[in-house]
């Protein structure tokens, strides 16, 4: 009882925190507001760990109905949370890695102008994306899945003087909205389907059904729909690394640690949907390898820091969905869990190293950062570590349970992902090698000033590196004589597909080859990559030197934006130039505009009515009294 | 035979009230009234309410009529200054007239067909009965009405009051006291007006 | 007294007074639209008012309810509140214009 009454005080902390900083915005003090927003999100995190550890061995699933928000025949639709494994640990991200992320921002934020309003959107954003994993019907999830589509334009265009963020503002959020269509036709058609919007009695339902079914098959492509272009997989993937535009640390929340795992989030709740539309798994499983190969090879080119960590969030994000495509939706929440904490260590450390270098973004101007910054540079070097998937560090695991999945599955799947593991491998140290090693190549009033973080922003960054170096163990896989924890931990989300599915196997010693195979093979790409970067010191082109055409192609995205624009926004803006100069203009502001007139007529018409003489008034009275007399009488 | 009497005081009724609305001078139209409300007293008399009876001929004929005389004769009317409409109003006026008295009589033709038994010793009438029911029932009209009365009395000499005040600042110009004070109660025709 | 006079009883139909309630109101009506004088407007308001009250008086009498006769009662009192403040506003009316003609009242128009 008292478990379902913290269920559902966990996301009124932050919405409280929102409407508290909202309302009071001008009055409060910078220093308040700070305390207001991590104190909120803090309570959050503390109350899911009470019920974390509440949930102990039989992993029940705690259930709070605050009211009923919608009835209209036999459609209702309660605000009802749910707390279980699956959602738990998610909120224990949100929560955990959001407070750190605050803290880090009372630092990084420091002397903006717009201080309050950031953390009065952190805020909300906490909520919705609560909502979101929280909720326990498709509608509530739509909700958050929309809340926090609508804080990520708040916060990417935060710096709305600039018309050039405005605009990626505004792509994040319409790329996003193309995507809700999808997810929104698929939840009209669960509710056609099952009749309900409830999750139990959704999935109770689906359980009875046949596999591969055409409905199963159309509902499952329609809510990935959504999932493509909330975690930005191809073809809606553009905005992300445009949305670069935001502060850094709403970078790290929200297109690192969070909203983009939504659509991850969102299929894994769905997975017994999934495991019925082989279809749509494969499909899955083919977008999500082309995305992470696609972004990892465009990352390789770039040369502004955050620009680098965005495409490598595009890259692994896919490499989740190619799990979750595989079935193998324990290890898709595994790798979404660990990529969470190295990710928003590797934002938050390049947002200290853009703090320190006085708003420079550009590599090829950095160098020489070890001196400066060693806090950083450590908690660098672990997060680059463990995307890269070597051991001890929580990549590894996470990782390597995708890649032997991949491979008792689908081979070609697994040579593919295994190429972009080492592409992410070989970007990310380039990335570290230009920052930090090497000498100083910033300009002399940058170096002047460059200094160490303080320490609201040091210490998230050195909480988030022991997260990431000890954040694999949870899923120690059988291998290697654990436990695998998580497995333990989720097995009741995954019940109903584990009964469809076989899971894959592979033997033992299969698995460690492919394991020694792979950290080999990353720790020769590791190498190459210090030995152009640091050994020999290559730098990559400026600016206006012409590059291979290979080069050229990657560099510039594979001129994908480019192409939408074309193909798509350019007809667009035509197509609705054309229709407002004639159905606008000529049909409805004609007929608008003669409503008005009508009336204006009628209203000098009858305006003659009142002619001022009394007598004609009390003549008026004494006429209407006869007709309605009239009218009563003999009607 | 009490027939007969209600004939003659309705036929008495309804021609000295349309002598009101017809005669040219106002002072017969007032007249003509006092005649109309005797003969409704009458009515009232023959209905068995002789408490009625009573305060009608006091607060009607006795004081508002002559309340009306008074009026008349301040104001000088008489046969020469009275205007008169077009003949086409009068003739729309009676007309709607008469189709409003169609309409009501059409309406109520279903009512009841009942008889009223006059002169009978009916109880209701009685200024004791009336009494008693007025100040049990009817207490707080009653009161109510008392400050009805209050306000129209002050209402009255409010509005009396203007003219008379006027004419004697208009006399005492330049004695010291302010004009602006008390210009706004004169109200002009012209201000009316949007020039 | 009594027997005698109930020898001469006759009912009267209620319907009789209806109809002279009727005709004395639509006298009043008529007297309203056809006369211009401000005051004998009012006169024919007054008329109208009698009538009303005549035909409350006539329906307490025949259902034995003295609530008729209290309310006609309090439309006397209303009446003589309503004439006294008319006829107050008619003499400013008459001081401002210097006359009772309701067509010189023409202001209230667009």
């Amino acid at each position: 009882m008292v478990m379902d009454l913290i269920v559902g005080l966990i996301p009124l902390a932050p919405l409280s925190g929102f409407l508290l900083i909202a309302l009071l915005n001008k009055q409060l003090r910078h220093w308040l507001v700070a305390l207001i927003a991590c104190s909120a999100v803090l309570v959050s995190f503390v109350l899911t760990v009470v019920l974390f550890f509440a949930m102990g061995e039989d992993l029940p699933s705690f259930n709070y109905t605050a009211f009923e928000w919608i009835t209209a025949g036999n459609f209702s639709v309660s605000y009802s949370l749910l707390a279980d494994p699956l959602s738990v640990l998610m909120m224990l991200i949100i929560t955990g890695v959001g407070f750190l992320i605050h803290v880090y921002s009372a630092g990084y934020m420091h002397g903006d102008d717009g201080f309050n309003r950031f953390f009065a959107y952190l805020n909300l954003f906490i909520f919705f994306m609560l909502l979101l994993v929280m909720g326990s019907n498709y509608l509530l999830m739509f909700v958050g899945w929309e809340g926090v589509g609508l804080c990520s334009y708040l916060l990417i265009g935060f710096w709305f003087k600039n018309t050039e963020y405005n605009n990626a503002a505004k792509k994040a959020f319409i790329m996003n909205r193309i995507g809700d269509v999808g997810l929104i036709l698929g939840v009209i058609m669960i509710f056609i389907q099952f009749g309900s919007l409830s999750y139990p009695d959704v999935f109770q339902q689906a359980s009875e059904m046949t596999a591969g079914s055409t409905v199963l098959t159309t509902i499952t492509i329609l809510l990935f729909i959504g999932a493509i272009g909330k975690s930005a997989q191809i073809p809606l993937y553009t905005w992300l690394p445009d949305a670069m535009a935001g502060p850094t640390p709403v970078s790290a929340l929200i297109h690192a640690a969070t909203m983009v795992t939504a659509g991850v989030y969102m299929v894994a709740r769905n997975n017994i949907l999934y495991s019925l539309s082989p279809f749509t798994l494969d499909l899955i499983v083919i977008i999500g390898v082309a995305t992470a190969l696609l972004a990892a090879t465009i990352a390789v080119a770039q040369n502004d820091i955050k620009k680098v960590l965005a495409y490598s969030t595009v890259s692994q994000l896919g490499l989740m969905f190619l799990a979750l495509g595989l079935g193998a939706y324990t290890s898709g929440i595994f790798h979404m869990t660990t990529h969470a904490f190295f990710k928003a260590l590797l934002f938050l450390g390049a947002g200290s190293v853009i703090h320190g270098m006085s708003g420079e973004q550009d590599i090829r101007n950095m160098g020489g950062l070890r001196k400066y910054l060693p806090i950083t540079f450590i908690t660098f070097l672990i997060g680059t570590l463990a995307i890269s998937g070597l051991p001890p560090f929580a990549g590894f695991f996470s990782k390597d349970e995708i890649l032997a999945n991949a491979f008792a599955g689908n081979k070609i799947a697994w040579g593919l992902a295994f190429l972009a593991s080492l592409l992410t491998a070989f970007y990310m140290f380039r990335l570290f090698f230009l920052t930090f090693s090497g000498s100083v190549r910033a300009n002399e009033t940058v170096k002047h000033h460059i200094h160490e973080s303080p320490s609201t922003m040091t210490v998230p960054l050195v909480v988030l590196a022991f997260l990431s170096v000890t954040g694999g163990f949870i899923g120690i896989p059988a291998v290697f004589g654990g436990g695998h924890a998580l497995n333990e931990f989720l097995s009741p989300v995954f019940a109903g597909s584990a009964q469809l599915q076989e899971p894959h196997h592979l033997s033992h010693t299969a698995e460690l080859m492919l394991m020694g195979v792979v950290v080999g093979v990353t720790l020769i790409v590791i190498w190459l990559a210090h030995n152009l970067y640091v050994k020999r010191k290559r730098l990559p082109a400026p600016d206006g030197v012409s590059l291979g055409t290979f080069h050229r192609l990657i560099y510039n995205k594979y001129y994908v934006d480019e192409t939408y624009d074309r193909a798509i926004v350019r007809p667009m803006n035509f197509t609705s130039k054309a229709v407002d100069a004639v159905v606008e203009r000529l049909l409805i502001d004609r007929i608008v505009n003669s409503t008005g007139r009508v009336v204006t007529w009628g209203g000098r018409t009858l305006r003659h009515l009142q002619t001022g003489n009394t007598g004609f008034y009390i003549f008026a009275m004494v006429v209407s009294i006869i007709v309605l007399l009239m009218v009563k009488t003999f009607v | 035979m009490i027939l007969y009497v209600f004939y003659f005081l309705s036929f008495l009724a309804v021609l000295s009230a349309l002598m009101v609305v017809f005669s040219r001078n106002p002072i017969y139209s007032v007249l003509y009234l006092v005649i109309t409300f005797f003969c409704v007293g009458g009515h009232y008399l023959i209905l068995s309410a002789e408490f009625l009876f009573a305060v009608h001929i006091i607060v009607y004929a006795g004081a508002i009529m002559v309340l009306f005389l008074y009026v008349i004769m301040l104001l000088n009317l008489n046969k020469d200054t009275e205007p008169q409409k077009n003949s086409i109003y009068k003739f729309a006026a009676i007309l709607s007239g008469g189709l409003l008295m169609l309409v009501m009589v059409g309406a109520l033709k279903g009512a009841e067909s009942a008889t009223i038994q006059l002169g009978s010793n009916s109880e209701v009438g009685l200024v004791k009965n009336l009494g008693r029911m007025l100040f049990n029932e009817f207490l707080l009209p009653f009161e109510i009405v008392s400050v009805l009365l209050l306000a129209a009395m002050v209402g009255a000499v409010m509005l009396g009051k203007t003219p008379l005040k006027a004419t004697q600042q208009e006399s005492k110009s330049g004695n010291g006291r302010s004009l602006m004070a008390d210009s706004p109660k004169i109200t002009h025709v012209k201000e009316f007006t949007n020039e | 007294m009594n027997d005698s006079v109930s020898q001469a009883i006759q009912g009267v139909p209620l319907n009789y007074y209806i109809w002279l309630s009727t005709a004395l109101f639509v006298i009043g009506v008529l007297g309203v639209l056809y006369r211009r004088n401000a005051i004998i407007i009012f006169m024919c308001i007054e008329l109208m008012l009698n009538a009303v009250n005549l035909l409350m008086v006539a329906f307490s009498a025949y259902h034995g309810d003295g609530a008729g006769q209290v309310f006609v009662f309090f439309i006397m009192a209303v009446a003589a509140a309503e004439v006294a403040v008319g006829l107050a506003i008619l003499i400013v009316i008459h001081y401002n214009t210097r006359s009772t003609d309701i067509n010189v009242l023409n202001k209230l128009k667009w």
